[in-house]
Parts: C-alpha cells; structure tokens; sequence
C-alpha cells in the first residue's frame, strides 16, 4: 500500500515531464519515422511509398550528398580549431595575469549574442569592398578577399566565425584546470619536468574527459549549425555554405515536402549518434579517468 | 660552470653560494617573462574578439559615407544618434519586444516549475522506476531537435496552433531535461535531517517542496530562469517556422527581416542590433556569477 502510494506520489511529481515526453517527443519521433516512409506536402493525406524517400536522397539528390559533406566538412575543421583555441585560452587565463577576470568577459559576451545579430554583424565584417577584415589584410598588404560572396572562400569565412563563440568552452576548461591538484605539478617540477611537460603529461591527461566533452558538445552543435548560414549566405553561393540543416528546412518549410524533411532529419540523427559514438571509441584509448 | 681541469675549492663552494639565489632569481624572471607573455597573447586575443562588437556600435553612429572607408573609421564625426530613430522606421522594436515578452515570459515560468517538479520527484521521492526516467531525461537530451521539428509542425498545424504563440509558449510546461538535471543535482545536496524534522512536524511533500526546496535552492532556479530567458529571447528557428504574421514577429524574427528588406542599411541595421543586445549585456553583467556557474556546471559533470 506504502508503495504504491510513493509511486502514485512520484508520478504525481514528474507528470509534467512525462506527459511532455509522450507528446513532444516521443509520439513526434515515432510519427516523423512513419512520415519517412511517405510522401506527404501537408494538404492531404500521407501516401505510404515505401523506401523511395531514402531511395531519392542516396541515389537522386545530388543536394543531399553537397550538404552532408559541407557540414562535415564544417564540423570536421571547426570542432578541433575551436576545441584547441579554447584550451589555448584557458591555460594562458589560468597562468596568474592580472585581468583575468576582464579577459574572461571578453571571451564570454559573444556566446551571449543571439545568432540573427552575429550574422548581420559578420556579415558586414566581411565585405568585400572596404570590410574591416579586407581593410586590416591591405594594412599587411594582402589582396581582398571576397568572402562571403566565392563559392571558394564562403565555407572558410563560416568556419573562421566559429572562432568567436568558443566562450563557453573556455568558461569549461578554465574550471577543469582549476581543479587540477597543485601538488600534482610540485611532484613533477621536483622530478625536473619543464611547462611544455607539465602540459602534455599531467594536465591534458587529467582534464581529457573535459576536452572529449567539449569536442562531442561542439561537434552535436556544428552538425546542427543552422540559423548563421541561413541568415548570411541563404546557402550559396553556388550552395557552397548549404549546411544540412538548411537543406533540411527548405524541403520541409519551402517545397513542403514533409515525408523527404522526415526522412533527411532521421538519417541526421543517425549521423550524429554515429559519429558520437565514433569519438567516443575513438577516445577510450587517449581519454584518462580517474 | 667549468667542471674540467683543476678546480679550485673555494671558488666552488662561491658558486654553489651564488648559484641558489642565481637559479631563484632566474626562476622568478622566467615566471614573470612567461605571465608576461602570456598576457600580450591574451590581449591581442581580446583585441580580435571585441572587434565585431566596437564596430556594431561605431557603425550604428556613423553617417553613410563613413561605413565603408579606407582607413577604417573607429570613431565617427559626427555622432548620427538618429539612426536609432530611423531603425524604428524599418523595424517595429516596440510591439516586436512586447511579442517576445508574450512568449518568453510563460516559456520561463513553464520551465521553472515544472523543472523544480520534475526535479524533486527524482531526488527526494522513492518510487520505483525513478532511476529509468531520469535515465531518459538524459537520453532526450541527445536527440537533435530536426528529428521532432517536422512532426510537432504537422501536429501543431493539425490542431490549429500555427500562427499563434502556442507552440512557443506550451511544450516549455513539460519541463526542460538540462534544467530538471541541474536542479535534481542541488535538491539532492539538501540536508535529509531537514527534511525528517520536516516529516516530524507533520509537512506534508508539498508542503516541504514549495517551504524548503524552493526557498533553499535559489541559486539554482535563477541559473534555470537565466538559461531558459536566453535560449527564448534568442531563439530564431522556432519563431521563423511557426509565426509569419508581420504583427507576432519576435525581435529575432524582426531584425532577420529587417536585414532581408533593407541588406545595406548598415547603420540604422548595426542601431538595432545594439538596441537588441543592449539588454542581453546588461542582464549579462548583472548575474555574470550564475551564467559562469551554470555553465560550469555542464562541463563538470559531463
């Protein structure tokens, strides 16, 4: 009786949760694998045809082959070049400068910034004709580059902003490094290691959870990059900036193409749990838990 | 120091004197070289990273003919502050700020409540089961929300919610599994000998969730109001699929067509962009401590 009243009680206390679960989530994904297998454009109703969405996406869409590689691509160089710089950061903010609590600031506000001023703000950073990053490049004597609008330099403009939001990250590893025990680093300085050896061998191995978390948060991140490209380039040009997520939006918010949007956002669930679960292999051999 | 050949006593042990306080001396430069170094690098880093904001705000006072110069101008002459005013002509800040308020306001209250709920059924209940819901709670936050945007469209459109605010405002009353992990954690941290002496007095656990938790965890609840304010206030794919009337545009959904109309009105652009950050900076400044903690939080237990 006492029992069944704690779980009457416990579900009492959860049922928002659960309730929202079955209706936000788990009816919607169970819906949206039927929707995969059917062709369906909103007015009517859903025909069933079977495997021909996948069918469509690997063999007739030449678009989806484009997007998935360039947000691998993104993904690929953005996630290690921002992981990196943030580490970099971190441990010259952990080295006792005086500041440290300005600089944090600096580096923090941009992931403040919502993602529609960040593009409109980029955008006018990299304009071709006198922007203020061509303007700098001529100061060094370096040719204009034409950023956002070459099929060529668009993606690595795209990447290149990345770089602005690695605050978070930062923010993340400075507390790892903080906990890093201090007489860890007396031990070794007393067996003779210099800082380049104190880095590599005592504290990267100690704060390797951290940066795996922080690859695999960026990485679920990047895969899902969509509001920046949308808003800056639309995709183009020449669909060069066509990430997969704005792909995915303009089959299902443009063309109305529901069951094909369902059928692409599944095979993007599935990318992203493959390639966690790769990182995550991947990692047990370099990853040190204590 | 010469170790080959004769090697006169005394002038050793002068060495090894001076040698201690020699190697400190070098060790304290060194330190002070390396801190040193390090601080130009941070600075220059810092430069580059408040380059995009200087310039919003140097561009949003600038006249036309100063937007695109070479040299660039940093600091305009003269001072255009009426390109705030003109902004407002292109971009309607005001019922865009109201219609934002409209949604984020119950999207927090929603998250808050129900997270705390949620939270405290799996930290302070005992009830069979608990342990799998919460283990997906977690699960859910690995699922990209492209899996479930399509199908809760067609639903929402199916029941009549597109083009309201519903469908920004309701799914927030579920709770959030971040929020509800966050705050599972710090009930968790609570005394069990106040709650016994709770139980003792005949509280009830309503009476202890809404008398105890909620007054003890302050901290944490404003760090879920904090996180849950920004991701509404800043959210563009929500309000991009679900509103189209001109009159329900959030300030996201305003600035972004304002940029589509008017793609090189720069000044009166970089004015509303400010007039869009400007309370996010503030905020920002006020409760610095918790963003830190929270998201501090995150990467600790990950």
């Amino acid at each position: 009786m006492q029992k069944r009243r704690q779980l009457t009680l416990g579900l009492l206390f959860a049922s928002p949760w659960i309730a929202g679960f079955l209706a936000f989530t788990l009816i919607p994904m169970v819906s949206s694998l039927y929707f995969s297998f059917t062709d369906y454009h909103i007015i009517g109703a859903p025909q069933w045809i079977g495997f021909n969405n996948y069918l469509e996406m690997f063999t007739q869409d030449p678009l989806f082959w484009a997007s998935l590689w360039n947000s691998l691509i993104y993904s690929v160089v953005s996630v290690p070049l921002d992981v990196v710089l943030a580490l970099i950061v971190a441990v010259l903010l952990n080295m006792g400068v005086p500041g440290r609590f300005f600089f944090r600031t600096v580096f923090f506000l941009p992931t403040i910034v919502p993602g529609v001023v960040t593009a409109i703000v980029w955008t006018l950073l990299y304009s071709t004709q006198n922007g203020i990053l061509n303007a700098f490049l001529s100061g060094l004597h370096i040719a204009s580059i034409p950023w956002l609008s070459s099929p060529d330099w668009a993606m690595r403009a795209l990447i290149l902003m990345t770089t602005w939001g690695i605050g978070q990250t930062v923010i993340i590893f400075l507390a790892s490094l903080q906990d890093v025990p201090l007489h860890l680093y007396e031990a070794a300085k007393l067996d003779g290691a210099r800082s380049l050896d104190l880095f590599r061998y005592v504290t990267v191995p100690l704060i390797s959870p951290v940066i795996l978390f922080n690859v695999i948060i960026n990485l679920i991140q990047a895969l899902q990059t969509f509001a920046i490209p949308f808003i800056m380039t639309g995709g183009g040009p020449l669909n060069s900036t066509m990430l997969y997520p704005v792909q995915v939006y303009l089959n299902a918010f443009q063309s109305f193409r529901m069951g094909y949007a369902s059928a692409e956002a599944w095979f993007m669930f599935a990318t992203i749990f493959a390639l966690t679960l790769l990182t995550l292999r991947f990692s047990r051999s370099v990853v040190h838990y204590s | 120091m010469g170790q080959t050949g004769q090697v006169d006593r005394s002038k050793m042990a002068q060495g090894q004197a001076l040698a201690q306080p020699l190697r400190r001396a070098t060790h304290y430069a060194l330190l002070r070289l390396k801190t040193s170094l390090a601080f130009i690098v941070l600075l220059v880093f810092a430069g580059a990273f408040l380059v995009p904001i200087v310039w919003m705000v140097s561009t949003s006072l600038k006249v036309d003919a100063q937007v695109f110069t070479d040299p660039p101008t940093w600091l305009p002459s003269p001072l255009k502050w009426s390109n705030y005013a003109d902004a407002l002509t292109y971009f309607d800040f005001g019922p865009d700020l109201r219609n934002t308020l409209t949604i984020t306001l119950p999207a927090v209250t929603g998250t808050l409540i129900s997270s705390a709920l949620v939270a405290y059924s799996l930290s302070r209940l005992q009830w069979p089961g608990r342990d799998v819901v919460f283990a997906f709670i977690l699960a859910t936050m690995m699922i990209p929300k492209w899996v479930t945007l399509i199908p809760l469209y067609i639903l929402f459109n199916k029941i009549g919610w597109v083009g309201t605010f519903l469908p920004l405002q309701v799914p927030a009353w579920a709770g959030d599994a971040f929020s509800i992990f966050l705050l599972r954690q710090f009930f968790r941290q609570l005394p069990q000998e106040m709650f016994d002496a709770a139980a003792i007095d005949g509280a009830g656990h309503a009476t202890m969730f809404w008398r105890l938790v909620l007054p003890l965890s302050k901290p944490a609840l404003a760090v879920v109001v904090l996180f849950s304010f920004t991701n509404n206030w800043t959210d563009f794919l929500g309000p991009l699929i679900y509103l189209s009337d001109p009159s329900q545009y959030t300030l996201m959904l305003g600035q972004y067509n304002f940029f589509g109309v008017h793609s090189t009105a720069w000044t009166q652009l970089m004015a509303s962009n400010v007039m869009i950050l400007a309370p996010m900076i503030i905020l920002y400044f006020f409760t610095q401590r918790l963003f830190i903690a929270g998201i501090t939080f995150t990467g600790l237990r990950g």
